[in-house]
């Protein structure tokens, strides 16, 4: 791979954005949060941020959120993300491999069902009662 | 334990990030035998007992995890470094920022590996928030010498944001592609 410039970048970006465009997609479909704790880099979260990255666009939903947030609490089920999607509820995944990312992507975002052998609800109890960030 | 260099770097940026930093710099410097970290930011800085606290498992900054009593990234970082015939130095003043550099012996049994260098940057760059990012990265092994440097602002400009999973692709593809160069351009010398 050639060494890429920021202008061409930006001519990468541009044509993506005339394709997009064509495909008529307003509002954004979904957020991911990615937890990026000490906890959650030590699981392998930039793996699984990376993945997802890689998933949505080999799905092209361009249009999805992809964010991070530190320890949400879960520390033994890293890495921990959360889901919120059009039409679903709003869902913590823990054990999120790379593997698990791409199913989350296929099944949660494009196939509207639920990965349930990996839902732990919500933040931990003592995070969102001490205003943990 | 992080399973690589590449994880402390990100845990370092984050802690920057945190601590409300206008403005963080992260250098990696490779060569040979020898592996650069620095992390500088302009954040609120810490207090020589604040400093020492954070070196210590058993503490974390307040606000952050009111019934934990665990902060495990610094201590692991200066644990590694330390146990691979490396150092770490962390120096911070209150009000004006923290600067933390480590170097990791590349030829030591215990050193972990560097990790994955394109999705650090990705994750990093990715972090929320108003802040400037600068990355400088190079590699210089007998043979060869190359560098490059991103600006979190230019990046976010040309890539059309860091949030959206189409620009994090084209920010990924462009990182792949000036860590790609560096080693290119080393096995060219090779050859």
């Amino acid at each position: 791979m050639a060494k890429m410039t920021l202008e061409q970048l930006r001519a990468l970006r541009e044509e993506k954005t005339k394709e997009l465009s064509r495909r008529d997609i307003s509002d954004k479909q979904a957020y991911i949060v990615v937890g990026m704790g000490t906890c959650g880099i030590a699981a392998g979260a930039k793996d699984t941020l990376n993945a997802f990255i890689k998933e949505l666009d080999t799905y092209n939903l361009t249009d999805v959120s992809v964010t991070q947030t530190g320890c949400m609490g879960l520390c033994y089920v890293e890495p921990t993300i959360e889901v919120t999607c059009t039409g679903m509820p709003t869902v913590i995944y823990g054990k999120v491999d790379p593997e698990t990312a791409q199913a989350i992507v296929r099944e949660h975002i494009v196939n509207k069902r639920l990965v349930n052998d990996h839902i732990f609800d919500r933040p931990a109890a003592d995070i969102i009662g001490g205003g943990g960030r | 334990m992080h399973a690589n260099i590449c994880d402390y770097l990100l845990d370092a940026v984050q802690n920057s990030i945190e601590a409300g930093a206008a403005s963080v710099k992260v250098d990696l410097q490779e060569t040979e035998d020898m592996l650069e970290v620095t992390v500088h930011d302009n954040g609120c800085g810490m207090s020589p007992e604040a400093l020492e606290a954070a070196k210590d498992p058993f503490t974390t900054s307040p606000g952050k995890h009111d019934h934990r009593k665990v902060g495990l990234g610094i201590p692991f970082m200066l644990q590694h470094a330390e146990t691979t015939g490396g150092m770490c130095d962390i120096t911070s003043v209150p009000q004006e920022g923290t600067t933390i550099r480590c170097t990791f012996p590349l030829d030591h049994v215990d050193t972990p590996p560097v990790g994955d260098v394109v999705s650090t940057w990705v994750s990093a760059l990715n972090y929320p928030g108003p802040h400037e990012m600068e990355i400088c990265r190079s590699l210089s092994t007998g043979e060869a010498h190359g560098c490059y440097r991103i600006v979190r602002s230019e990046l976010s400009e040309a890539a059309g944001g860091l949030e959206d999973a189409g620009a994090l692709a084209l920010v990924h593809a462009y990182i792949a592609s000036l860590e790609a160069s560096l080693t290119q351009h080393n096995e060219e010398k090779r050859s």
